[in-house]
Parts: C-alpha cells; structure tokens; sequence
C-alpha cells in the first residue's frame, strides 16, 4: 500500500485507462468495469479524479448529480450483495469513497476546503476542536477579527454584553433585541454576499488550470496569490459564522 | 437445498410482520393462525418453552412475570439510559446486573437479554415464512427504525443471527415504507414520510429519481409512540381507583395489564368514535368505570404528539427545503390512525396526507422490496435503488472532553472518515480512541458507542507514529474501524470495547439454531406439521363419515377414499416427509366431493336459519385461533 492518504495527495490523477479488469481482464473504467460491470479494488485518488474531473472549483453540481446516481447503480453494496465477500468488501470500500467525494464536491465551501487541503493548505483558523475546545471551557477563541469588521464586531459585542446583562436581571428590552436581530441578519446576508465572491475567486484559480492543462506555464507565485485569496475569504467567512452562531445563542437562550 | 429465499422483516415494538416479494408485488406472510400481525410478545409457558405472539398474550394477562412486551425499547441500550422506561413499563431485570453489563431480563426463572428476545420473535416469523414456502429460509433484511443508533443497530442484527437468519441488512423504516409506496407509482419527486408507530417515531425526507430513492434527510424519537399514549391513559385510571377505591394497584401485575388491554381499546375505538366507555373489572369485584370524549382524549395526547413536530422541522431544515416542496407526505405506524395526528401532520407539511397502504404492513413490504433488490432484482425492482443516511453524526472525543465530528448526520452512507493520530510519549505502544454518536457538542452529552485501543505501536519518538484510523459506517448505518501505522505500514491491533452490546463470542453462544442444524431442524417441524395435518384430515374424514352428506357418495367412491385413508394411516407415523405430505395431498383430492357436497349441506343449514359455526362443517386447520374468542368483557 502506498503512504498517500486523500488529504496529501498532490500529484496528478494517475493514469488509470492501463489498468485492467481483474475479473475479465477488459480495460476498464475507474471503479467498475465497463466489459463485465464488476466492481475493482480502490485505489487511493482524490475526489476531484474520482469523478475524472480537473480540479477546478466552478463545476456542475447537476452533472455531477448526475454522474453520482450513475456510479451508484454500479457501486452500492446493495447491487452487490451477491458478489463473494472480497468483491463485496471493494463495493462497500468504493461506494463509501463515492458518497465521501459527492458530498464534499457538491457543496461549494466544502469543496473549496478539499481543494486547499489538496494543495498542502492548512486552514488554522477553521480547526473546528479548537473552537469547540475554546468554547466548552468557557473562553473565547483568540481568533483574528477582519479589520473590516472590526468595528462593527465591537459594537455586536457591547450590545451581546448588554443583553446578557439584562437576562440576568430578568429585564426586557424590545429595542435592543431588534437592534441585535437586525445585525444577525445583516450578518447572514455579508456571509451570502461572501459566497458570490468566492466564485470570482474560484475563476482566477480555474484560469490557472486551465492555463496548465493547455500547457502553458503557471508560476508558483500564481497558484498561491490565487489560494491566500481564497483562504482569506473562508476565513471571514469562518469568523462570521461563529459571530452568528454567538448571537443566535444569546438571542435563543 | 437451501433456497436463495430473502425474506423482509418488520420487527416492530407491537406488532412485526414477514413478506415477500411475489411476482410484482410484495405480500405479507400470515402466521398459522392466519392473522399477519404478530403480536412482538414474548411468554415462557410452565414448561419453560418460550411463546410467541398471540399465543403469548394470555400470559400476559394471567402470568405477567412470564412475559414481556415492547421489548424494541431496550434495544442496545444500558441500565442507566432505561431508567424512565421502568417507570412506565413491567420489564423485570434481573437482580444480579454488573453497571455495563448487556441488560436481562427475568421471564419467570429464567433471564434473556433483549436481543434474545427479539430472535424468538425473529424466529417465529422465520418459522411462519419456512411453513409458507415449504422450504427452509436463512436470509432476511430487518427494518429498524431511522433514528437507531450503532448500538441499537447492532443489537438487532445480533438477534437476527440469534435466530438463525443472515441479516443482509439492516434498512429504515420510513424508508422501506416509501419502497412499498414507490413500487406502486414509479414517479420523480421529493416525500417525506411520518412514521408514527408503537415505540418509535421517525420523520424521512427523500427524493425519488427514476427509481433512486435518495434519503436527504432523517430525524425522530426513538422512545416515542403509541406505548406513550397508552401509559398516559393507564396512569390515570391507576390514579382514579387509587383516589377514589383506596386501592394501589401498581402492584398488581394483573390488574394493570387489564387496564393496560381496556385503554389501548378505548384509542384504538377513539379514532372512529365521539366517545368510549371504559368499564374495568378490577380484582375484588369492583368495575372500573369512565367515560373518554375525543376532545379530552386529544387535549390529553397533544404534548405527546406535539413531541414529533420538532423532528419533522429539523429534517426539512436539514434537507434544505420548505413545507411547500414536499410533493407528498405518506403516513406509516398504526399512531397514525389518531384524527389528531393527521391533522398535525396537515400542518406541518401544508398538505393532506397520503394514505394509500396499510400503515401496520407498509414498512414489512417495503422490506420484502429491498429483499428483491438485494436478491438480484426483478422486474418490479428494477431500476430500484435506496441511498439511505445515517441519523445522527459520529464523532469522537478530543482534550477537553469535546466531540470532534468527523461524519455529520445525513451523510449517505456508506460513508467514511479518517484521522491521524500520533502518540505523546516516546515508545509510547498504545494510543486510546473513544467513538461517540450524538449532535451535541461535549462527549458527556453524546451516546457512547465504543472505546478504541489501538495497540502494538512500533517504538518511536514522541509525535512520531502516525497512526491513520477509517472510520466507516456500511450501509446498515454500523460503524466499522480499521487502523494502520503509516510510517510502519503496519496494521494496528484494534480492540473494541462496545459501550452496550454484546461481544461476538456472547451471540455465538445465544445462537437458537445454529446454520448447521437449521437444514435438520426444518425436516423434523416439517414432519411435525405434516403429521398434525394428516390427524385434522384424518378427524375431518371422520365426522364426513357421519354426516349426510356421506350418504350421497357412490360405493367407488367411498372405496377410494377408504384406501387412501388407510395408506395415510400407513405412512404419517413414518419419518418419511414427502410420502406423509404425498398421502395428504390425495386424500384431500379424493375427498373433494364429499366436503363440497358437506358445504353444501351446511349451507342449506343455514338457509333454514342456522348459523354457519353450528352448521356442522368439520374443523379444518386453519380455523380461527381459540384466542379470538377469549376477548375482554
């Protein structure tokens, strides 16, 4: 076995129209084979080649649907709940990669994540245990505030603080209430806004690829202007979320 | 000779139920008593053979502590976590339980865990399919409900192989549901299924795509149903006689399960009526005496049912989707019989239910359906296939006692994970790993399901190793774990410590019929049957002889049918099956004329004003179960 695991591999998808099947001994396609439909051993690829898909972020999700149902009618264990053990073993081993991979292109953050995570980028301020850790102990996650919300955050804060406050006491007020409700929206919808902005950035990165695959040279320097741009925005939009997350507890308890 | 037979199960907290796929359509199995519905009861009887099914009740009402009903709510679970079900329900443990240890149960004398239980229900359903085929069945695809957990799982696939069968899966009940609904109409579009039952609630929301039946998601209550409704009521009339007779008759086994049988009648009747009457004997001759209207029934049961609402908003919440984009809302579990709760399901989904089947035998025909798939397929399935979900996430505990989660709820299973771990000292050879199930966000607060020792760690430096760990939940939504040192290459020894289960040795040992003996087993029961069905004939013959109808035979005849009477005779002490069922088979063909020229006679019996039961019309073998009879007065 090799020493990849998903989450490091960088190469390139490997060439797999040279493998054969193993039962029939016809080429075959990826994961079944396409002479005598039966499921091959998996080998250790990426999402984006499990698919056969560049690794490009702008895709689309209905052909991908598409191609998942497709798949499944070969790989789903109930399909192959005939087959000897060690075939069933490789249904249930593909079928899992396949539904890991669909869920994780489909979604647009999740599948900006995977792609960084490809490219060797470990998003720090995203590690879920830590903020989870930081908030079963009562702390607040030292965390980065983006200085475009950093007034505004203040503010959220005050109010939050002022809230809290009142709860205690057992007191009321309807206008403070509003007022943080109305942030919370505004927040939600800078974090939709946000969404729009990752597609542009998702372009300057398929660009590259593109550029690649027609091969023409794309400079280091490139490749990681176009990833920090995209690590900065999940990042924003991380601490956003969180913010949210804080309000709607005050606000809900 | 086993046959490649799959038969589908509904192991249900009341009722459960056996089908298969005939032809194009799935049909339900009935048991000897010719009822479908198999009462999920359990009794030992004074010689300590286990009953099941209706047979059982009567234990229940006379020997309570011999017998055990709803026992799909102790599934997988630990004594601490069943705590408020012994309020409520008569389960009896036994005394001597270790804190972790798999919980038992006190049938008279003897204790069974829950899953044994279960396998006697399990078999007796196997044993009913095996009557019906004549042939032996040693495959089955259980339904659970869509909210089990991994221990809960486990521990029905456990009964499963207690009782013989090889559980080729394990599938969801809404979902199995909309199998049944979907065979009918193979159309596009998103339903969402309310499975309201006796023990469990479970709400499914899935999109239908040219035969794929995709769950996106699940939520529900899996102590939640009818059982809650029925306690209620019980309650109160425990609490009225002990206010208004000064009597407690929580003590009184006896007593309670006649309440117990007058009140899950008044529900039942209250579905179609106004009003009901409840009218109790209770022990020292005193009748217990109330009257029930709907509206008190329904302001009682309100925040009961109002309890399914909440999973109904998360799962459409989870999907992504509003009331108004359900196409279609189909209604399973006999709970949904209740007005008040199709009304709360009109609410909640801005439409009229659909309700087309049978809600007590949809989830067991939907399981003869996947049967079928998993079989190979027919051409009613074809085309058919479910990707169902796993309910809830799975995590597990990192520094702090936080649940870090690494497979999220609704993800389409089968589905995987996989972690890194290193170790914290040098040479360190062990590393700890504790699996939990639950969306809350401390472990404390998540279902247990398992702690992981990953052993045999090569001698390294500290945060050296680098263990990876697959996390994988298989299609019957059961988590499987497999670890590798990387640098090494080395497989880690794993040893698992199920939070609540059995260990595989523990089910070894409970298995009733074991897969060598099961083929011998059938022969003999097959003998058995045969052997009470040549005695009904051969009784049937006689009281033929008697009646009027023998006169009308001609000399030939009755010389025939003497001497396949008398080969009968012959052969039905023998171990020979095939001649035995070969006698049956003609002297049932040569006696033809003489039971329609008795029908005949019974029926002109009952045109000169007689009732066809005095009419004298032989007893045949499917005549109605003496239990029918013996009903509450």
């Amino acid at each position: 076995m090799s020493n990849s695991s998903f989450t490091t591999i960088t190469a390139k998808p490997a060439p797999q129209e040279t493998q054969s099947c193993w039962s029939c001994g016809t080429m075959r396609a990826a994961q079944f084979c396409d002479s005598c439909g039966k499921v091959q051993p998996p080998r250790p690829v990426d999402y984006f080649s499990f698919f056969g898909l560049p690794r490009k972020l702008n895709l689309d999700v209905s052909a991908l649907e598409k191609d998942f149902y497709e798949l499944s009618r070969k790989l789903h264990p109930d399909l192959n709940a005939r087959s000897a053990s060690q075939e069933q073993e490789w249904s249930l081993q593909q079928s899992s990669l396949l539904n890991d991979a669909y869920r994780t292109l489909k979604d647009p953050i999740k599948r900006t994540h995977y792609l960084l995570k490809l490219e060797g980028v470990e998003l720090e301020e995203q590690s879920k245990s830590a903020t989870e850790q930081a908030r079963s102990s009562g702390q607040l996650k030292k965390q980065i505030v983006p200085p475009d919300l950093l007034e505004e955050v203040f503010e959220l804060n005050m109010q939050l603080e002022e809230l809290r406050m009142q709860k205690k006491m057992g007191e009321d007020d309807p206008a403070l209430l509003e007022e943080i409700g109305k942030q919370r929206l505004e927040l939600e919808q800078k974090n939709e806004a946000l969404l729009d902005e990752l597609k542009t950035d998702w372009k300057v990165w398929d660009a590259l690829i593109d550029r690649e695959q027609e091969s023409q040279p794309v400079s280091e320097d490139e490749r990681k202007r176009a990833r920090d741009k995209m690590v900065d925005l999940l990042n924003r939009r991380n601490y956003i979320r969180n913010l949210v997350r804080d309000v709607s507890e005050v606000l809900e308890n | 000779m086993s046959t490649d037979r799959i038969i589908g199960i509904d192991l249900g907290t009341t009722n459960s139920l056996v089908a298969f796929l005939q032809g194009e359509s799935p049909v339900v199995i009935p048991g000897e008593d010719g009822v479908n519905l198999v009462p999920s009861v359990v009794a030992l009887d004074e010689k300590n053979q286990p009953v099941i099914g209706n047979a059982a009740r009567k234990y229940l009402a006379e020997t309570p502590e011999r017998a055990v009903y709803s026992v799909k709510r102790l599934m997988g679970r630990g004594v601490d976590d069943i705590q408020e079900e012994l309020k409520l329900f008569p389960f009896r443990l036994a005394e001597d339980l270790q804190a972790g240890e798999v919980i038992r149960i006190k049938l008279g004398e003897k204790t069974f865990t829950p899953p044994e239980i279960s396998a006697l229900i399990l078999r007796q359903l196997k044993r009913n399919a095996e009557r019906f085929f004549g042939s032996p069945v040693t495959k089955a695809v259980i339904t659970v409900p869509a909210y089990f957990n991994d221990a809960q799982r486990q521990a029905t696939k456990d009964a499963g192989r207690i009782a013989g069968l090889e559980v080729l899966r394990l599938v969801n009940e809404p979902t199995a549901a909309s199998l049944a609904y979907g065979l009918d109409k193979k159309q596009n579009g998103t339903i969402a299924v309310y499975d309201f039952g006796g023990g469990t609630f479970d709400v499914s929301i899935l999109k239908l795509r040219d035969g794929i039946f995709e769950v996106v998601a699940t939520n529900g209550d899996t102590h939640l149903g009818g059982d809650d409704i029925d306690n209620l009521l019980i309650v109160i009339a425990l609490d009225d006689t002990r206010g208004d007779l000064g009597v407690d008759l929580r003590q009184n086994p006896e007593a309670v399960q006649a309440i117990r049988k007058a009140v899950i009648e008044a529900k039942v009747a209250l579905s179609s009526q106004a009003s009901v009457k409840l009218n109790i004997e209770l022990p020292g001759g005193k009748r217990y005496l109330r009257e029930i209207t709907r509206e008190q029934f329904e302001q009682l049961i309100q925040p009961i049912i109002d309890r399914t609402a909440g999973p109904c908003k998360q799962a459409l919440k989870d999907a992504g989707l509003k009331p108004e984009q359900i196409d279609e809302v189909v209604l399973v579990g006999g709970s949904t019989r209740i007005p008040r709760v199709r009304a709360l399901v009109k609410e909640l989904f801005h439409r009229e239910p659909h309700i087309g089947l049978n809600p007590d035998e949809v989830v067991a025909l939907g399981a003869a359906v996947q049967a079928n798939i998993l079989g190979g397929g027919s051409e009613a399935t074809e085309n058919m296939l479910l990707l169902d979900v796993t309910p809830l996430s799975l995590g597990i505990e990192v520094a702090g006692g936080v649940t870090d989660k690494i497979i999220l709820r609704n993800s389409t299973v089968p589905a995987s994970a996989t972690q890194f771990y290193t170790t914290q000292v040098d040479g360190q050879a062990n590393v700890a790993i504790h699996v939990l199930q639950g969306e809350r966000e401390l472990a404390k607060d998540c279902r247990s399901l398992a702690r992981f020792d990953l052993k045999g760690i090569p001698g390294m430096a500290a945060g050296m190793a680098r263990i990876e760990v697959k996390f994988l939940i298989d299609a019957n939504g059961i988590l499987h774990v497999s670890a590798r040192e990387q640098r090494s290459g080395k497989e880690s020894e794993i040893q698992v410590q199920p939070s609540y289960g059995l260990t595989d040795e523990q089910v070894e040992s409970m298995i009733l019929d074991s897969f060598d003996s099961a083929e011998e087993d059938f022969r003999q029961r097959q003998i058995i049957e045969a052997r009470n069905e040549a005695d009904t004939i051969l009784a049937a013959l006689d009281k033929g002889k008697k009646s009027a109808a023998w006169g009308h035979l001609t000399t030939d005849e009755k010389k025939k049918i003497a001497k396949m009477e008398k080969a009968l005779n012959a052969v039905k002490d023998e171990e020979d099956y095939q001649a035995i069922r070969k006698s049956i088979d003609e002297l049932n063909l040569g006696t033809t004329r003489l039971a329609e020229l008795m029908m005949d006679t019974a029926v002109s019996t009952v045109l000169k004003g007689k009732t066809m039961e005095e009419a004298d019309m032989g007893e045949g073998p499917t005549a109605p179960h003496p239990m029918a009879k013996a009903e509450f007065e």
